[in-house]
């Protein structure tokens, strides 16, 4: 499914952010990326789609080097990896079904998608997907009119809309309270399940990636240095994770 | 962390040593900013040469001119005033629309963050600054000169220097987009266009009609004096009122044109109310 081999990334020549990752995504489930903040987990993730280059390396989605897209070729493979934000990244100022809709702009011309004539196909999904997030009859709210649980419901649902083969997640829960944040993370996890879509989610809550992680691959200075299920995760582990001692307690 | 050793120590400042809001550099440069001011103003008064005399009657004067314009004409509305009144709300108005359709293209092609190519965003400030450097008076004598005198020329004014204005504050509108949704959308592989009508275009919308709105405020009393060189609307009424010496008739037309623009700034801001 998705492949990493030898990525490498630094914004600064000389200061790398990511180092030689190779890292496979295979089978459904979720993945989660765990690492103290500023170890590139969140720059992992943005260069499966491309929204950072990687300054080396292979992205090998479905047999494609993604690295070397570009144009229309990178579009179209963009439509089959949807992505929740940590800020949910909707237009606030449309409605909720509107967003949802977004999520098929990929497949639609922009001269219907501006006339808002989506394939009725495209219109029912996203009422069935507004009942599976919990959000049925909200279809005519405003996105700003939301709460930020509600944001981020709208959020997986806008990335489901593409139909994706893949699910990336970067910190989905980092600004909710810990309520909300097992919500999303059972939604998430849900629709990942159901619908075989793996999730690939970057986290640095360790309690919530060891609740709902198939497979938790741990990060340190741009590197992988654990990888396993979350049951491996033992404190040894995760002072070579994270460093020090005094957090554990 | 209660013992007094940890606790923040005040450096305590040498003796004499007190405190100036301004480094010497600072004073300085005050000093020869405040002088460059009072020159400036010293020349410009001694450059104008003002005439005394001119100066003494002026109350005479205006007492004079306020006779002649008493009574108003009001009847000289229908035949001599409505229709160039009419015609300067049209001119505004078609300015304005073209501007709008010219000046969107521009503004666009302005906003770093949406054509990340310096040399075409440096090309497109460009034409918003020569739309702007010019007067609307200035490029109505251009366009009295290319198209002879009359309306159309006076659209094209109001329209050229409203490019300008428009593209600047549309372009700058669309600079201030949050990037989240952006990069959202783009992740999600819609095409550029789609990025500009889902991502862009919700965003800067109230931006955008305030924008329209003030200017065809502007562009009703910029009309107004348009004809003064030939270019249509009410401007030529005033204009040949002014060379007869007809001064009941210029206060006729100067109370129409504050009325538009009261009327005019009326509508903006209900308009506005609504829109936004």
């Amino acid at each position: 499914m998705l492949t990493l081999k030898q990525l490498n990334k630094s914004y600064v020549p000389g200061k790398p952010v990511l180092v030689d990752i190779d890292l496979a995504i295979e089978a459904r489930g979720i993945t989660a990326i765990i690492g103290a903040s500023g170890t590139g987990k969140s720059t992992l993730i943005r260069c499966v789609n491309r929204l950072v280059d990687p300054t080396s390396g292979q992205i090998l989605f479905d047999g494609v080097d993604l690295a070397r897209l570009s144009g229309r070729a990178l579009r179209h493979a963009r439509r089959h990896i949807g992505m929740v934000f940590q800020e949910y990244n909707l237009v606030e100022r449309l409605s909720v079904m509107e967003n949802l809709l977004c999520g098929r702009l990929g497949f639609v011309s922009p001269w219907r998608a501006w006339r808002r004539s989506f394939p009725s196909d495209d219109v029912r999904q996203a009422h069935e997907l507004l009942e599976v997030v919990g959000l049925a009859g909200f279809a005519r709210q405003r996105a700003d009119a939301l709460s930020g649980g509600q944001r981020q419901r709208v959020g997986i649902a806008r990335a489901v809309m593409q139909k994706p083969k893949l699910l990336l997640a970067d910190e989905p829960t980092s600004s909710l309270d810990p309520k909300t944040s097992v919500e999303i993370m059972e939604l998430l996890a849900g629709v990942g399940r159901e619908r075989g879509i793996p999730v690939l989610v970057n986290m640095h809550d360790v309690d919530l990636a060891k609740r709902f992680a198939d497979r938790v691959v741990g990060m340190a200075g741009g590197r992988i240095v654990f990888d396993g299920p979350p049951d491996g995760l033992d404190d040894a582990e995760l002072t070579r994770i994270y460093g020090g001692q005094g957090w554990l307690q | 962390m209660t013992s007094p050793t940890s606790a923040p120590v005040l450096r305590q400042a040498p003796a004499g040593d007190g405190w100036q809001r301004f480094s010497p550099a600072q004073r300085l440069t005050r000093f020869l900013v405040y002088l460059a001011i009072v020159a400036a103003i010293v020349q410009s008064l001694r450059h104008v040469e003002v005439i005394p005399e001119f100066l003494y009657d002026a109350p005479e004067q205006m007492v004079d001119l306020v006779t002649r314009m008493w009574p108003v004409e009001w009847a000289a509305y229908g035949e001599h005033v409505h229709a160039p009144l009419v015609e300067t709300l049209h001119i505004a108005s078609l300015g304005t629309l073209l501007a709008i359709v010219l000046a969107l293209p521009v503004g666009v092609l302005a906003a770093h963050n949406l054509v990340p190519s310096t040399p075409l965003n440096l090309f497109a400030k460009l034409i918003l600054v020569s739309s702007r450097s010019v007067n609307s008076l200035v490029w109505a004598l251009l366009f009295v000169g290319i198209f002879g005198p009359g309306a159309l020329a006076g659209t094209l004014a109001i329209a050229f220097r409203s490019i300008g204005f428009v593209g600047k504050l549309v372009g700058e509108a669309l600079e201030e987009a949050q990037p989240g949704p952006i990069e959202a959308l783009k992740a999600s592989g819609a095409p550029w266009v789609s990025v500009l009508a889902f991502g862009y275009w919700p965003q800067v919308k109230p931006a955008f009609w305030s924008i329209a709105l003030f200017r065809w405020d502007i562009n009703v009393r910029e009309s107004a004096v348009l004809g003064l060189v030939g270019a249509g609307g009410i401007g030529m009424a005033l204009d040949s009122a002014l060379n007869l010496f007809q001064w009941d008739r210029v206060a006729l037309i100067l109370a129409a044109i504050l009325a538009i623009v009261i009327a005019a700034e009326l509508v903006v801001t209900q308009v506005r109310k609504r829109v936004i």
